[in-house]
């Protein structure tokens, strides 16, 4: 420690620290992102890479030497670095590269190569060639997130306010089914809905077959291989992402605003809209997001238990990614899709949105 | 009038929960029984016999077998890392305010609201335009740490908030350096909320199919080997590992609930004593 080291120098390094802490975070992030994402290259790179370390070092220093003060102010920043740094990389960064190639283009099929070239033709083909899919994918995510409310609400407020002592292990029972792969699940709804299961069989006997048919649940005698079973996949796999939320958000409701609500002479329906529901919002906007996002994404259920007319966005994607090579289409078609879920997640924020998401 | 009608509703409500609730168990109740059949070719779809060859034969598939025991292994190296960088996040977010402390808090949200199959394409294309990794094990097991450390940081955060951080005061007033204030004050206290995250991103790990496919090059976990098969075979093993695997994890939940039953008891008991 040099004469420098006085405590009003001491006082000057912290007033400044967490700035700095914040900017060495920042900066070490765009590092990152920019070699990962190939904003730079050669010899470039070689001095970002160096800047990156620079940071790094810097801000070691600088706590070295600022003393407890600026240690405090640096503290959270260093804490979160780690973790930004990876999510910089891996989340970041092929954000950027994923827009790249969207606007890409590859000579053939067979080729690994791709040139940048500012190809919009690729989110045009992405359009024209894929358009029934996004809207199937956005029309069948919907229904599947409305459904999971009907279903998900009366169970999680029968488990809140009736649960008794027994709330935990009904809750643990919601939850345990979710413990087998998702694959398989989705797999044994497949055999279930088959057309020798027991669910087609039932219905025949019964003979709910005219009326399933006339909703469309049912089509030629079967319920595999429908809209109907996709939906009702997606609405079984998602429905602890829609449970859950509500039940927190009714589980903190004070039981005593429903018995002041009863003592106005208030109906317990007119408690219920008027008390219970509108305190039960955050959780139903929380589990619309857990819900529908990943059922807009998903391509599972619709190849296990659609058919060729009911592929959703998901389906082509992975299609064209993994098995045609056609990196910038498909590249093209998940950004749209990203893109698009943020501004319906940012829209409906705005018109439903409450304070209590993060 | 009103009151019988009352009891109608609640009864109605109370039967609507319940059919929602065996509806949740209906693939499961059919996993687990189909673990017992003995099918008739490839396919185990179709009910056949009862018998107990699969169970006393868990691991006669050799490919299910290694993609199980290659799944769990990226579960337990990826949770290991999510875990560290995930609660190092969260102790920063939920001990300091700081500047930018609100623009962070919103980032982690934001890897929760991309759909796996946006995250996964993308990764893919970064792994893509490098010669540094092949796709493999390494990239699924960045994927993984990728999408968990969201979920390990959100989850400590929520489970540390109440933390009475003044504790560490104490300890540092009583003479504790602050390595010592926090393994000995701090980490005991916010472990068991760490504890819970892990086993959520273990969870998260094993299960993850999408993110995992697009960037497994010909590494084959648990699902993807499942995916896979689908189209060749069922075999009645799959129902046996997954029936394993539900157990396992009822088991777990039900000595975490058990064990922190006692310890609500415990904590009870002393009240009354001091009182």
């Amino acid at each position: 420690m040099g004469a420098v080291d006085t405590p009003v120098r001491r006082s000057q390094i912290a007033a400044s620290a967490d700035r700095v802490g914040l900017g060495a975070l920042l900066i070490a992030t765009v590092c990152l992102v920019a070699i990962g994402g190939k904003w730079v290259s050669g010899p470039l790179s070689a001095l970002i890479v160096l800047v990156l370390v620079a940071t790094i070092g810097g801000v070691f220093a600088l706590a070295w030497r600022g003393g407890p003060e600026a240690r405090r102010l640096l503290a959270p920043y260093g804490l979160l670095k780690p973790g930004m740094l990876w999510l910089g990389l891996f989340f970041l960064a092929p954000l950027w590269s994923l827009l790249r190639i969207s606007l890409s283009t590859k000579e053939s099929r067979f080729d690994i190569n791709y040139n940048f070239s500012w190809a919009f033709e690729n989110y045009r083909i992405a359009f024209a060639n894929f358009g029934g899919q996004f809207s199937r994918a956005f029309l069948y995510a919907a229904i599947a997130t409305v459904l999971t409310i009907l279903i998900g609400y009366p169970l999680a407020y029968v488990i809140a306010f009736r649960g008794g002592k027994f709330k935990n292990i009904l809750l643990g029972l919601v939850v345990v089914p979710f413990f087998t792969s998702y694959l398989i699940r989705t797999i044994a709804w497949s055999t279930i809905l088959s057309d020798e299961g027991v669910v087609v069989s039932f219905v025949k006997t019964v003979g709910l077959v005219p009326l399933l048919e006339a909703l469309q649940i049912m089509d030629n005698g079967r319920l595999l291989n429908t809209p109907a079973a996709v939906i009702g996949g997606l609405t079984y796999n998602f429905l602890p992402f829609m449970l859950l939320p509500i039940y927190v958000s009714l589980e903190k409701i004070d039981v005593d605003l429903m018995n002041a609500a009863n003592d106005l002479y208030s109906t317990n329906t007119a408690a219920f809209r008027k008390v219970v529901f509108p305190l039960s919002m955050p959780g139903v906007f929380a589990g619309t997001l857990l819900t529908f996002i990943p059922a807009a994404g998903d391509f599972v259920n619709a190849q296990f238990l659609g058919n060729p007319n009911t592929t959703m966005i998901g389906n082509s994607i992975q299609d064209q990614f993994l098995r045609q090579n056609n990196y910038p289409v498909a590249s093209a078609m998940a950004a749209v899709l990203m893109v698009s879920i943020a501004a319906l997640v940012l829209l409906y924020t705005r018109l439903f949105g409450t304070e209590e998401l993060a | 009038m009103i009151p019988s009608r009352t009891k109608v509703g609640k009864q109605l409500l109370n039967i609507v929960a319940g059919a929602a609730l065996i509806y949740l168990f209906v693939p499961i109740v059919f996993i687990v029984a189909f673990s017992f059949n003995k099918p008739r070719g490839k396919f185990n779809l179709i009910w056949q016999e009862f018998t107990l060859d699969n169970w006393s034969k868990p691991f006669s598939n050799p490919g299910l077998t290694d993609a199980f025991f290659r799944s769990l292994q990226v579960a337990a190296i990826s949770t290991l890392i999510a875990t560290f960088l995930g609660a190092l996040m969260a102790i920063a977010l939920a001990r300091y305010r700081f500047k930018g402390h609100g623009g962070f808090n919103l980032f982690l949200v934001l890897p929760l609201t991309a759909p796996e199959i946006v995250i996964g394409s993308s990764l893919a294309t970064l792994f893509l335009g490098q010669n540094f990794i092949d796709f493999g094990l390494l990239t699924i097991i960045i994927a993984h740490v990728m999408f968990q450390v969201s979920f390990v940081a959100l989850t400590v955060r929520a489970r540390i908030r109440g933390f009475d951080w003044t504790l560490e005061q104490a300890a540092q007033d009583l003479g504790a350096t602050p390595m010592r204030t926090f393994w000995k004050v701090t980490f005991p206290l916010i472990l068991p909320g760490i504890l819970a995250a892990a086993l959520l991103a273990f969870a998260l790990s094993i299960d993850d199919f999408i993110i995992t496919f697009f960037n497994s090059g010909s590494v084959q976990t648990f699902p993807i080997y499942i995916y896979g098969a689908a189209r060749v075979e069922i075999s009645p093993q799959i129902n046996v590992l997954a029936s394993i695997v539900l157990f396992a994890s009822v088991a777990i939940l039900a000595i975490g609930t058990f064990s922190g039953k006692r310890k609500k008891a415990g904590r009870k008991q002393r009240k009354l004593v001091r009182t």
